[in-house]
This record gives structure tokens, sequence and C-alpha cells, in this order.
């Protein structure tokens, strides 16, 4: 299953390398990881999601715990969250089609952020079937360089705990 | 407020901590501190200068499994720190208390590949508790004192404190923090009362309950409370190699050490059980048997301990309870009603059968001594009261089967990691720790040779310690394996040429006496407990001992190999 886990760190160095080698080290897997500083220049928030069974995402969240640099882990995954990517691609653009590139764009509501004589580079934030269905639909027109965040998320206001009548 | 370098911080530091004895060796990015350091030695502070940076490491882990404080270790740059790492990866899987201060480059030269320069926080950030690289002098008494919270507090262990030369020489004020607190660290959680009373419910109303406890129950100095429990409760107990000692062997609920290499009786006992509580154990494979399946079937599991991300981590347990073991136990014994009264006479009768059918045997009598029975004259002799540190092997387990600890921290081993060569250097910590006890090595001769050049160290202390080298000629718990699963194939296991060891000794300036003959066993080993410095003991034994019971890779709690003599 798939887990989305928002840790505070301190700020320190060496506070990533630790936790990405705690995935290394027991062959945990990685989805995405993405990580800032917040506000409080002496905490980063890192957006980390992995995927296993119920007793590898326990002894995940334990081991995180147990780190002296690590603050607090939320598995958001938990609660009802709202989770966004970002992704920002280059494709190239023939007079034959950078007609559809725009519109696809439109749909999706993306940005372009660059424009070259024979490409886009296209700027969507979304969740993350939004954001995989838009770069699917611009596969087939030669993809030559994406980049993707990978997910951050917060829990939403209103919690009504999963189950709940 | 005094100004001063960061090399005399370091010190006032340590004193300030109540540290009392170092174990270190000299190098390039060290040298400001060893200049110094002669004027804390004159206030107090004890430097042990060892012969490899992987001794110092031991020592300093002995000293804190003896004496349940932090073991301290000095040392420079590169090759220094990266001796260190079997030290510190020892002792982070035993759970024991180290801070490791290295010298580093100066900061501007970090990371431009310098002479005897390591990335030590990379190569030791997955066997530490905890480590940080120290950037400015006046940030290093507040690294050192967090260094020795973090390694002291909760689940202990070894923390690294890295300090670039620059920062050692560096001068500022001297702030030493009085307290500390971490954001992200929060040890002293109280336990969960509601599940000490479901614990206690299962334990009430048991017909086969068992306790078991772990090296976290020495680690909480909670012995006593364990002693008393289970005397008001009538429940047996058994150990796991980490834990012996926190249970008298003499105590008549003792049921002696369980898992692949434990007694009939208590692996059965914990096949059997109804309710099994585990305090301060992490249910790895030697103690288990290696098959989390099939352990204990027919128990509801109760574990208590430190460490959250030990429960359930190898077997699902039916009553976790995160918490400090002696507080637990306290209040286990508040909850009992006092017209409880059990008796368990069948629970009891059936655990005296087993102890009775099979019990653990020394097999002396075919002219060569056997090392099990040596060892058991060892405990009458010492009277099971000596502090014996062990290296790892064959005569590990048998010190485990045959030495009748008594009382907590007398018995130290690597138990976790299984580092051969820790036991002679911890045996120097151990006796640093405790001067006044008697300590004794266990090695065997593959294990000794891998530290021997700490004989010099101990004899240039004067120390007064006693070795034992078992020498079979072979890496014994090998050839066991070999023997038992690779069809006698004894690949690389014998020693083809082994130093003469009492020549070895007695050219450090230390005792040295050899007992090839079980006639002259007993004499030989008092003599050597009595002679006063360093004396090594050879004793040349039988190579074709094996340990017995043993519980074959994957196999059950209940399907032990027992000894071929014993089933005749």
């Amino acid at each position: 299953m798939r887990h989305t886990i928002s840790i505070l760190v301190n700020n320190e160095p060496g506070v990533l390398a630790r936790i990405a080698g705690l995935f290394s080290a027991r062959g945990f897997n990685i989805e995405s990881l993405c990580v800032a500083e917040t506000p409080d220049p002496a905490t980063s928030r890192l957006t980390l999601v992995t995927s296993g069974d119920d007793w590898i995402i326990e002894q995940i969240i334990k081991r995180f715990n147990n780190m002296i640099d690590v603050i607090k882990v939320t598995d958001l995954s938990e609660y009802i969250h709202v989770e966004r990517e970002l992704v920002i691609l280059r494709v190239e653009a023939r007079p034959e089609n950078r007609a559809e590139i725009l519109r696809i764009a439109d749909i999706f509501r993306a940005k372009v952020i660059d424009v070259g004589p024979k490409s886009y580079a296209l700027e969507l934030t979304g969740d993350k079937e939004k954001v995989t269905a838009f770069i699917e639909l611009l596969k087939p027109m030669k993809m030559l360089e994406v980049a993707r965040t990978g997910s951050v998320a917060l829990s939403r206001a209103i919690q009504k705990q999963r189950g709940d009548k | 407020m005094a100004k001063m370098i960061g090399a005399e911080m370091l010190f006032e530091t340590l004193l300030n901590e109540g540290v009392d004895t170092i174990f270190g060796l000299p190098g390039g990015y060290v040298l400001k501190v060893y200049d110094v350091m002669p004027k804390f030695e004159e206030r107090g502070l004890k430097h042990v200068l060892s012969r490899h940076e992987q001794g110092a490491t031991h020592m300093a882990d002995g000293y804190a499994r003896a004496s349940g404080g932090p073991g301290v270790v000095l040392c420079t740059s590169g090759p220094a720190a990266t001796n260190t790492v079997t030290g510190i990866a020892t002792a982070q899987m035993d759970s024991s208390p180290l801070v490791v201060f290295t010298g580093q480059v100066p900061t501007p030269y970090l990371g431009s590949d310098a002479f005897q320069e390591a990335d030590h926080i990379g190569i030791t950030r997955p066997c530490t508790k905890h480590n940080t690289l120290v950037r400015k002098t006046r940030d290093l008494p507040q690294a050192i004192k967090e260094a020795f919270y973090i390694a002291t507090t909760g689940r202990p262990g070894p923390v690294l404190v890295d300090m670039p030369k620059d920062v050692l020489i560096g001068e500022d004020e001297l702030v030493i923090p009085d307290k500390v607190t971490l954001r992200g660290y929060k040890p002293g959680v109280k336990a969960h009362v509601g599940q000490i009373k479901k614990a206690m419910n299962m334990l009430l109303n048991a017909e086969r309950p068992l306790i078991f406890g772990g090296g976290g129950l020495i680690c909480a100095n909670a012995s006593d409370e364990l002693i008393e429990l289970t005397h008001r409760l009538q429940i047996p107990v058994t150990s796991t190699l980490m834990g012996l000692g926190a249970f008298p062997s003499a105590d008549p609920l003792y049921i002696s050490m369980l898992g692949m290499h434990g007694s009939y009786a208590a692996n059965m006992a914990v096949h059997a059980s109804d309710v099994l509580l585990s305090i301060g154990a992490r249910f790895d494979d030697r103690a288990t048997g290696g098959n989390f399946e099939k352990f204990a079937p027919n128990a509801k599991i109760i574990h208590i301990d430190i460490d959250p991300s030990t429960i359930d981590k190898n077997i699902k347990v039916h009553c976790p309870i995160v918490g400090d073991a002696k507080e637990v136990l306290k209040q286990m014994f508040d909850l009992v009603p006092p017209d409880y009264n059990a008796e368990r006479k069948e629970w009891f009768g059936k655990i005296d059968e087993w102890k009775k059918n099979h019990p653990l045997t020394v097999h002396q009598g075919n002219g060569k001594i056997q090392t099990s029975w040596a060892i058991e004259m060892l405990s009458n002799i010492t009277k099971g009261e000596a502090i014996i540190v062990t290296d790892v092997g064959q005569h590990q387990m048998w010190v485990a089967q045959f030495y009748k600890f008594q009382k907590p921290r007398t018995h130290i081993t690597s138990g976790g990691l299984g580092t051969m060569g820790f036991g002679f250097p911890a045996a120097m910590g151990a006796k640093f720790a405790r001067p006044d006890e008697l300590v004794v090595a266990v090695c065997g001769d593959g294990s000794f040779q891998m530290n021997m050049q700490e004989l010099a160290t101990a004899v240039q202390y004067n120390m007064d310690l006693k070795i034992i080298v078992f020498n079979n000629g072979f890496h014994g718990m090998v050839r066991q394996w070999q023997t038992l699963f690779f069809e006698s194939n004894y690949s690389a296991s014998q020693f083809g040429v082994l130093p003469d060891f009492v020549k070895l000794a007695e050219s450090f300036g230390a005792r040295g006496f050899r007992c090839e003959r079980p006639e002259q066993l007993e004499s030989t080993l008092i003599e050597g407990l009595q002679t006063p410095g360093v004396v090594l003991m050879e004793i040349v034994v039988d190579c074709e001992e094996m340990v017995y019971p043993m519980i074959a890779p994957g196999g059950a709690m209940n399907e032990m190999i027992l000894d071929p003599v014993d089933m005749a």
C-alpha cells in the first residue's frame, strides 16, 4: 500500500542522508521524496512516499521516530489529506503539433513557461493522477525532458476518520 | 567567562560530565588535544594509551558495560576513525553507551581528500545512535553534552563527535550548558497503565507462564525488581545471552539460557508456555531459534521494551509495553492482589522433568581437556562471582552454559555483532571500571590473536588481569558448523601456525602458563588466577568438542540437536 509520510526534522546537515540511509540499508522503497525549509529556518519538512505492507510502514515510522533529528512523523495516509505535485517538462513542438500541445496545456490548466523555436516548456501542478495523465498525453509528442518534484501533502482541516459512518 | 581553545573545552566538558577514564591513541589532527591533556590528567582524568583504535573502542565498551556509565574514546582522523567502526558497531548492536571523539581535517579542507581524511560521519551513520560534526569552537561543549545525553538515555548506544582541527585550536568563551533539550529526542516515556494492567491479567491467570530477560534488563538495572516480582508470582525465568547475570543462576526459579545453544529445559519451556513475558530482549534469531513462525506457538506474548521499534519487529506480540523496565516491573508488582498464591506444581514438575532428562552436561574423560569442563571448573573456583568477559565462538557458548553468573554486569560479551577480538580489550576496560574485582578474559585462540597487541597496554598500566586462551587450533564454531552442515569439510578453519602464547605473553612482560593435561588444569587455573599482574593461561583443548544443544537454522525451539553421547 502506498503511504505518504510527512516528517518535520532539524535543519542539520546529514539528516536527509540518515533518512535515505534507512531505506537503502533495510531495502525499503522510496517512491518520491521532497524536502525544504519551513518558515522556521531551524526546521525542514520532508514529504516521502513509500509503499509496503502494514508491518514495513510501522517499522519505517518507528525508526524515523528514533532518529535524534526527527521531530515529528505523520503518516498522512491515516488522515484525509491533500496531495500535490509539480512537474516542469520540455516537449518538442513542431508546426503540426504546436496547437495541440497548447490545447492539452489549456485543458489541464498548465502554464507555458518557456518557448523555443522547436520546443515548449510547460508547468503543471496537481495531484499524482492528474500529473501522470498530463505526461501520458504528451508522450506521443516526444518529451525532451521531465522534472517532477514528487508529492507534498497536508492533512485537511476537517477530519472524518476513514471508516467513520 | 573563561576563554580557551577547543581542545581545552573538550576536557573541561568531559570533567563536567564526570568522565574519569578515556581510551585513545594520538595522531595528526588531535596533537593539540594531547598537548593540553597532561593539565587535565593532573585534575583526575586518566588516559589509557592503546595499541590499536579498535582495542581502545572495545576497552571503552567493556568499561561501559561493567560500570553502566558511558565509555569514552579519543583518536585522530582517517584510519584511526575507521579503526573504531567495528567497536562502534559492536556497541550499537548490544546497546552500549559510547562516546567516540575523532579528530578531523580543518573545516576548509573537508571533502578535499586531504591526508588522513575520511568521511567519519558518513561511514558511522548507520552504526551510531547519532553523530555530529562540530563546525565552531563555541559549539563544542554543547555538542559534547548532547552526545553524552543521547548515548546514555533511552536505549543506550554509541555516539560519534567529529572535531576538525581548526575547531580544536580555535579560541572562544567556554559555555557549558546546564541542561540539554533536544526537540526530536524525548526519552523517558511513561508506560501505558492500561497495557500494564492487561499484562498482569494475563500473567495472573496463566497456567504455564515464563519470563525471559534480555540485555535491556541490565541496561535498566532492573534485576532486583525482577527477582521480587518472579518470587511473588512464582514464575520460572530464562535468559538470553545478553541477559545472563540479571537473574541469579542459583535461584530455584532459574532455568538457564534459551536459544540456539540454550538448554533443553529452557527451550522446551518456551515452546510449551501459554504466557511469555519478555523484558528488554529483542527476539533476535539466536534467542528464538530463527524460525519466527514456530516461536512459542501456544503463548500470548507480553513485551516490555524502551525502544518502540523493537516491538513487533520480528515477532508480533499480544501485549506491548513501551517503557523503562525498572519502572514497569515495580508497577506490576504493585498490581499483584495480596491474596494471590499460585503454586504451579504441574508446570514446575514439567520443567524439572526436562531439566532431569537433558541437563547441560560436561563430558570429560577422553584424555583431552574439554572446554566446557574447564569453564565449569572456573565457575566453581571463582564461585560464579568473577567478571567474565568472553570473546566469540564455542567458548562463548560454553561460558553462557556453564558459568554460574549471579549478578548483572558480570557477564560481558559481544552478543549482537559477535565480534572476535572483543574479549581481551573489553576485559581491560571492565577492569578499569571495577579495579577491585577479579576480571577474567575468556578467549579462543582465533579471537585472542585479533587484538593481542593490547597485551602491551595491559602491562604498561600494571593491570591485574587474567586471560584464559582456550587453544584448539581452530576457528571452533566454524569447525562445528562445517562438521554438522558441510560434511566435515574443514575449509580454512584450522590454524597452520599459532604463536606460543606463553612466550608471547612473556615477550610483553606478562606471565604465561600453559596447561595441556586434564590433571594439571585445576592447579594451573588456581595458580594463574592468584598470580598478580597480567597473566595469560593457555589451555590446550579438544578440537572435536561440540556445543549442544543446537537449534539448526530455521528450526523451532523444540527441534534441538542434542548431544549424541547423551542420546545413546
